[in-house]
């Protein structure tokens, strides 16, 4: 299997990606090509140019800044699994990216590329969404800050111009003494998350003082699970509560479902409450 | 159109015109004729055709030779010496570890990646560490045996 028929350009800067994107009607940026290049393979994506911005270094890596971590696009699954910085401020994020395919996978994927995507199976956007990261663009028109809650706008569609670049994404620190988890339910063969839950919970004098809870895999895009964070908020997070909390993510799960062969709508929904539950009793069990 | 690339593989230049599209498994296969890399689903999921690019595992099918272009490749060919077996070919063939040989090349690959993180793992974790390389004869005992008693050769414990 052959992509199509394609113009390739390797741009040394973001600058100059912008400019290619700006001059190439349909051109397509190139990170690990871990879900651009599959989909081309199979003529679901046939773009005329390619812009790899893989060899760009100032997209790479994971650097601290006020309150919390910034990760450029194009910091690898695998160095993300490994970093102690993001072990430190984010250690969720590190738990879903070594939960990501497979080792092959995670040492091209990018994390820039797994939210451009806007596959709502795919890991990074739910956790990013629960942490309540900023997503970090370059464009024509300047610099301008997306919250991850926004990026991604439908399946495969994300908030960015046709000329615009992901350039890092801001994620504040877990706060001391919050507990966070992400739990999935790999798809056995992609090992794609057909249901995945992120949570963060906090603590206070025994009782939960905020909770964030986001469910992929169910809806075209992440689903915050508000009825779940109300339910949890003054709770004691004991088991009792728990259960309660998760049993409310139905609630939350309106927009437009998805099903397919492997997975109907409805099993999704059911386990969505399964591995929300796993996913705040982990949480709830690293808080204080 | 077709533009020139150079993949130093094995060690070697390797200069050619390819076109922009061409992916760099077959750039290693028919390009180089190194034909020990195996194009098993082309979906990137099986890692018959797994590499070391720029010293970490790739799934060669699902990148082009192109972004390729001033890289190293090591291919299967590429880890041992040509006289004497890698100790982790060698326990392949010690513990049975292929029947008909398609997956072993991208198993030996990957498995080399995981020996070279963890020296000394688990059978769980050798499990874990070839989650994307696919056997369709094994039932992967064998296979998992091999890169055990490899990574005792290898010096792991
Ligand atoms: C076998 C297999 C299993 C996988 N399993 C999982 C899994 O379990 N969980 C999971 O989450 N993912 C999984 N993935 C996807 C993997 O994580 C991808 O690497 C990731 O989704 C895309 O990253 P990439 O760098 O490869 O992006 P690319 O494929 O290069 O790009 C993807 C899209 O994003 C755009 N893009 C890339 N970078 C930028 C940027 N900086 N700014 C703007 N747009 C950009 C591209 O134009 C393209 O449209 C799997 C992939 C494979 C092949
Ligand atoms: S041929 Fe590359 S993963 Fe199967
Ligand atoms: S030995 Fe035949 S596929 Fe593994």
């Amino acid at each position: 299997m052959f992509p199509a028929q394609i113009t390739y350009h390797r741009a040394g800067s973001v600058a100059e990606a912008v400019q290619l994107l700006s001059s190439n009607e349909g051109a397509k940026l190139l990170a690990g090509g871990h879900s651009l290049l599959p989909l081309m393979k199979l003529r679901l994506a046939a773009p005329a140019v390619l812009v790899d911005i893989g060899r760009i270094e100032a997209l790479k890596g994971v650097s601290a800044s006020g309150g919390g971590i910034t990760i450029g696009a194009l910091t690898t699954h695998a160095e993300i699994a490994s970093s102690d910085l993001v072990k430190q401020h984010a250690p969720v994020l590190a738990e879903a990216a070594a939960l990501v395919g497979d080792p092959a996978v995670r040492n091209r994927g990018t994390i820039g590329g797994s939210v451009s995507h806007a596959d709502p199976a795919s890991d990074q956007p739910t956790v990013l969404t629960a942490l309540g990261a900023t997503f970090n663009v370059t464009g024509q028109g300047g610099d301008r800050s997306i919250a991850a809650g926004d990026f991604a706008t439908g399946l495969l569609e994300n908030a960015l111009e046709e000329n615009e670049v992901l350039t890092s994404i801001s994620v504040p620190s877990v706060p001391s003494g919050a507990g966070s988890a992400y739990v999935k339910f790999p798809h056995p063969a992609s090992r794609y998350a057909v249901v995945g839950a992120a949570a963060v919970v906090a603590v206070s004098g025994g009782t939960c003082s905020s909770a964030s809870v986001v469910v992929g895999g169910v809806e075209t895009t992440p689903a915050r699970a508000s009825s779940v964070e109300a339910a949890l908020a003054g709770s004691d997070l004991g088991d009792a509560a728990l259960d309660a909390a998760a049993a409310a993510v139905g609630g939350d799960l309106n927009g437009d479902p998805m099903g397919d062969v492997f997975a109907s709508a409805e099993y999704r929904r059911a386990m969505a409450a399964v591995y929300v539950r796993r996913a705040l009793g982990a949480a709830a069990s690293r808080a204080g | 159109m077709t533009v020139p690339v150079e993949i130093t593989i094995n060690g070697k230049a390797c200069a050619g015109d390819v076109e922009e599209r061409q992916l760099l498994v077959h750039f290693i296969r028919e390009n180089a004729g190194l034909t020990g890399t195996k194009v098993g689903c082309d979906t990137s999921q099986c890692g018959t055709c797994t590499v070391q690019l720029d010293g970490v595992s790739a799934k060669a099918c699902t990148v082009l030779t192109v972004q390729a272009s001033g890289s190293s490749v090591t291919t299967i060919e590429g880890i041992s010496d040509g006289v004497d077996l890698h100790p982790l070919q060698e326990a392949f063939w010690n513990n049975h570890g292929l029947q008909c040989g398609f997956c072993t090349p991208g198993m030996i690959m990957a498995a080399n990646e995981l020996l070279r993180n963890n020296p000394s793992p688990t059978r769980e974790e050798i499990r874990h560490g070839l989650e994307g390389n696919i056997c369709r004869c094994t039932g992967y005992q064998n296979i998992v045996s091999a890169v055990e008693d490899a990574a005792k050769a290898m010096g792991g414990r």
